[in-house]
């Protein structure tokens, strides 16, 4: 089979699993939209590694649409986020199977389009022409919406499910103005005419359309202030959607700023690096921060989809910055940490998707055994769902960026091309650079108290209601999809070198960044000590892995002196806890409490609502009858950029309210001055 | 500045050196056997200069002994973290005694991690003592955790900037690398960029391992305690274990202080017995010293409140950035 039938086997594959899943009897259905998900996500992987392998050649499909037809070809970038995408979906189809068995989300319209939504993700890095392009990118958002909306009888579904619709279509609308631009001024569709007349559009053009499309791009990546529907909507869907959407979708908006603006768009002035790097650092500090006071265990983690979208952006920010200082005529040193940060970007979306997509699946079968997901109510779920709480450490550890997850290597390929592009970048760059460093070390530090949270609260110590006493394993299908995810997360953590094919293949591809003809830089070689090309780093998370288990082995053999001078070990004992006698369940320290420090730290940018007050007897005011403490977070930049916005239009429109007024003649004396405006216009 | 990258080069050419592997193992077989005694020395030095007699500086080892033979107490209602997190905080302090710069640069570990991931490494010991702070489901743990990770969280942009201060002029972030080209070129060591840099890490130094005036690691009262609120529930084998793990880190912190700004006396790839020799003696030299002045110090301080902490953290970060902006603008003169 020719790499040309892969397209239409993934068309006729979702077609089969949405047929399948609509005719089935109800028994079946989870099983048959759970396969049919995985299996369409199997096939988008196989399009990838074609892509990767020898690209996928243009196909016309000139019937599809109306006008323009559709056109669909892959090169190895495109590969690259379809083996993402299809990887993803494969994990969270075969838990959908289980999940939806245990009647989670499990209607059957949402589980009908499951499929298509995955399919639509697809297609998008398989467009190859503007109008393929906005059709599938539409498409992805309307069947992502569906999927937000199948449990729509509880209002916050609702809410969730408008601020997304309104979000996603304010940032279509952006994505559509940018490329119709574009294709305007450059006169083709085709992505490849697009490439070919960018470098002779007027500056302003090219300015318009950069701002356009990293404002469309950047909402549908969760950047702040676009951020607003991620927290809310990614939590409100059920967990497999929301293991699609934060593994998966979020990948896209990265997908579309790459190739739009990095590569059909080529190099740009040095202020659209500084422009991603400042709207990629904002993002990674205020997402980080809101994970690390959040007690919603989904909603952190779509926060922390947030922070982890920033540091990508931060990197292509860094990447484009280095790459118009480097310049093309010999190799330098700039334009070597141009292409590691590039790689950094690249493998942090695939760390990032491993543990995102195992964390949401984790945190899906937490919610199907105790329906919480307040870390406030949680805990104790280690002794009553190991492999869970497995599951969710894994994740947990590749999201705070430490050795031994997945989420390291990334965060240090973007560490390292900071500090070798800071002899070479000039002024501006060593000005910039230092704080971008201090601002990916906050957002580390942050990000591990988040996942120390969310996995000792959450998981840890006692259980602190009822419903996770009483919290048993979600099944084989569920543990097999944790499981094919938890193995993503491993092997990805200790060995990168699996990349690097793939990575050697795309970086060329994006002459844009990687620099062309004498100032062209090879990509980097993830063996198994990782060597950039022309800096000197060196660093091997395969060997630390193995240092740390010697470690651990060794430390083992060391507790053995002496041991034989010891009683038994006495096991179960009650609680020291400095002598406190018999510590309850209730005096643990919640996600909440955990917190406070933090929200204390940074009450200035969290601003959070706190009220306290203290009842004294009315004998003496040092004898306290009743504290009461609430405290209340909100999203600031919401409250702060959404409000006012939101009562503008509420007054323009109470303003249009006013034309009115029900009267059949004021509507035709509107429609006849419409048509004299219209006809002095086109005069 | 391109002599950093010059050497490094050699070194990663040679690869391999048995003076490099035969310094390794004698830095970790040192700093295990000399990290218990570094703690004793400093609380004997503080016991003279507040006026005690002290225990003496062996009193370490002896807990140490003392602790291994007493009967393993495990706490209702905790899980495998409880039990495995002292097995990697020491895991974790043993790999980087055996990767950082103590007696030789030319550890043949050195490529395994350079500064950034020494630090990670230094984190996920801190995350399993925590995870197992909360694991206890004590409200002393959950507060030892929740300190510990909000001044973790804190310090990390100061590790990387005073970091990102050595590396740049050294042309590489692994730590072999640093000491050989401050070795290399002394006159780099006393530029307003490497005095910037010194001073903060050694916030850095006392805030990960916990002294003063950052958390007091003789306290008594629990509501103010750290550290001490995490490990409450540990005894015996795994109480030794985290004792131990925790002078380990502190001694490497300050052997690698001493060998980044003051590294003469090291060994390097072409070291004999004689000069890994020198090396250990010169380390040992050099921490004593840093111990003696670290220890006088914390003398004359007091905690800090834990909301203080921050404006300190953010003091050394903004020391930091300085020392970057001065590596870059004012260049070392030779």
């Amino acid at each position: 089979m020719s790499a040309a039938h892969l397209p239409a086997l993934l068309g006729g594959l979702t077609l089969a699993a949405c047929l399948g899943a609509a005719a089935v009897p109800r028994r079946a259905l989870p099983g048959v939209a759970g396969a049919g998900t995985a299996l369409v996500g199997a096939a988008g992987v196989a399009c990838g590694v074609a892509a990767l392998d020898r690209g996928i050649e243009p196909i016309e499909l000139a019937g599809a649409l109306p006008l323009a037809g559709l056109r669909l070809a892959a090169d190895a970038t495109s590969g690259l986020f379809l083996v993402l995408i299809g990887a993803v979906a494969v994990a969270a189809g075969i838990y959908t199977a289980g999940y939806a068995g245990r009647g989670h989300g499990s209607a059957r319209t949402p589980l009908v389009l499951l499929p298509v939504f995955v399919a639509a993700m697809l297609a998008v890095p398989l467009a190859a022409s503007v109008t393929t392009f906005l059709f599938f990118w539409e498409l992805m958002a309307l069947a992502s919406l569906a999927l937000v909306l199948a449990e729509q009888r509880r209002p916050a579904v609702r809410e969730a499910g408008l601020a997304y619709a309104v979000m996603t279509h304010l940032g279509f609308v952006a994505v559509l103005v940018g490329l119709v631009v574009f294709a305007a001024a450059a006169g083709a569709e085709e992505f490849g005419g697009l490439g070919e007349a960018a470098a002779g559009l007027s500056p302003a053009t090219r300015t318009a359309v950069f701002l356009c499309t990293v404002i469309g791009f950047g909402s549908k990546a969760g950047l702040v202030p676009l951020h607003a529907w991620l927290p809310r909507a990614h939590p409100e869907a059920p967990s497999q959607v929301s293991a699609l959407m934060s593994a998966g979708m979020v990948n896209l908006g990265i997908y579309g700023v790459v190739r739009v603006d990095l590569d059909l768009l080529g190099p740009g002035p040095r202020w659209w690096g500084l422009a991603l790097l400042a709207a990629g650092a904002a993002t990674a500090v205020y997402g980080v921060l809101q994970a690390a006071v959040a007690t919603d265990l989904k909603r952190l983690l779509a926060y922390s989809t947030s922070e982890n979208m920033g540091l990508v952006c931060v990197a292509l920010g860094v990447a484009a910055l280095l790459r118009a200082t480097a310049g093309n005529d010999e190799p330098t040193a700039a334009g070597a940490a141009a292409v590691v940060a590039l790689t950094a970007a690249f493998v942090h979306l695939f760390g990032h998707a491993a543990f995102k997509c195992l964390g949401f699946l984790a945190a899906g079968s937490v919610l199907a055994a105790t329906g919480r997901r307040d870390l406030d109510a949680l805990g104790g779920l280690a002794r009553r769902m190991p492999t869970t709480t497995t599951a969710f450490g894994i994740a947990a550890l590749g999201a705070c960026g430490l050795p031994l997850g997945c989420g390291f290597i990334g965060e240090w390929l973007l560490v390292q091309s900071l500090v070798h592009a800071l002899p070479a970048g000039g002024t501006l760059v060593a000005l910039v650079l230092p704080l971008t460093v201090g601002v990916v070390a906050l957002t580390a530090g942050l990000g591990v108290a988040a996942m120390v949270k969310a996995f000792g609260v959450g998981f840890l110590a006692r259980p602190r209601s009822e419903e996770a006493e009483r919290a048993v394993e979600g099944g084989p299908a569920m543990a097999a999809g944790m499981g094919l995810a938890a193995l993503a997360c491993g092997v990805l953590a200790v060995a990168p070198a699996v990349l690097s094919p793939a990575l050697g293949r795309v970086l060329p591809e994006l002459p844009a960044v990687t620099g062309q003809g004498a100032g062209a830089v090879p990509a980097p070689d993830l063996d198994t000590v990782l060597r950039l090309p022309g800096t000197s780093g060196a660093m091997s998370p395969g060997l630390l892995a193995v240092g740390v288990a010697v470690g651990i082995v060794v430390a083992l053999a060391a507790t053995h002196w002496r041991a034989r001078r010891r009683p038994a070990p006495l096991r179960d004992a009650p609680l020291w806890a400095c002598g406190g006698a018999a510590p309850t369940a209730r005096m643990q320290y919640t996600a909440t409490s955990f917190a406070e420090p933090l929200q204390r730290v940074f009450d200035g940018i969290l601003r959070p609502e706190v009220e306290f007050a203290v009842t004294p007897y009315p004998q003496s005011s040092y004898l306290v009858e009743r504290a009461s403490y609430r405290s209340r977070l909100r999203d600031v930049v919401e409250s702060v950029f959404y409000r006012p916005v939101l009562r503008a239009i509420s007054a323009a429109a109470a303003v249009v309210r006013r034309a009115h007024q029900g009267s059949i003649h004021a509507y035709l004396a509107y429609g006849a001055l419409g048509l004299v405006v219209a006809l002095l216009v086109a005069m | 500045m391109s002599g950093g990258t010059e050497v490094y080069a050699a070194q990663a050419a040679d690869g391999f050196s048995a003076s490099g592997a035969a310094g390794a193992v004698l830095q970790v077989a040192a700093v295990v056997a000399g990290a218990p005694l570094v703690i004793g020395w400093m609380r004997q030095v503080r016991a003279r200069l507040e006026g005690r007699a002290g225990a003496g500086w062996l009193q370490p080892w002896r807990d140490l002994r003392k602790l291994f033979a007493k009967q393993d107490v495990i706490p209702r209602g905790t899980t495998r973290v409880f039990t495995t997190a002292p097995l990697v905080l020491a895991a974790t302090s043993l790999l980087i005694a055996a990767i950082v710069p103590v007696v030789t640069t030319a550890s043949p570990l050195d490529e395994m991690g350079d500064l950034f991931a020494v630090v990670g490494l230094l984190l996920v010991g801190t995350v399993a003592l925590t995870l197992a702070g909360l694991d206890t489901g004590t409200a002393f743990g959950g507060m030892g955790a929740s300190r510990e990770v909000t001044i973790a969280a804190l310090v990390e942009p100061t590790i990387l900037v005073a970091g990102l201060a050595l590396s740049v002029p050294a042309g590489s972030s692994n730590l072999g690398a640093i000491v050989e080209s401050a070795v290399a070129d002394p006159g780099a060591v006393a530029t307003p960029a490497a005095a910037l840099a010194f001073i903060a890490l050694i916030v850095v130094v006392l805030a990960e391992t916990g002294r003063l005036p950052v958390d007091n690691p003789s306290t008594h009262l629990e509501l103010t305690m750290v550290h001490e609120a995490m490990v409450l529930e540990y005894t015996g084998a795994r109480l030794a274990l985290v004792e131990w793990a925790s002078a380990i880190r502190l001694t490497v912190l300050l052997a690698l202080l001493a060998n980044l700004f003051v590294p003469w006396g090291i060994a390097d790839a072409g070291s004999g017995v004689a000069g890994l020799l020198v090396g250990l003696v010169a380390v040992a030299a050099k921490v004593c010293v840093l111990a003696t002045l670290l220890a006088a110090g914390e003398v004359f301080l007091a905690k800090l409140r834990l909301f203080r902490v921050p404006e300190l953290l953010a003091g050394s970060f903004l020391i930091g950035l300085l020392a970057v902006t001065a590596s870059y603008f004012l260049p070392s003169p030779s």
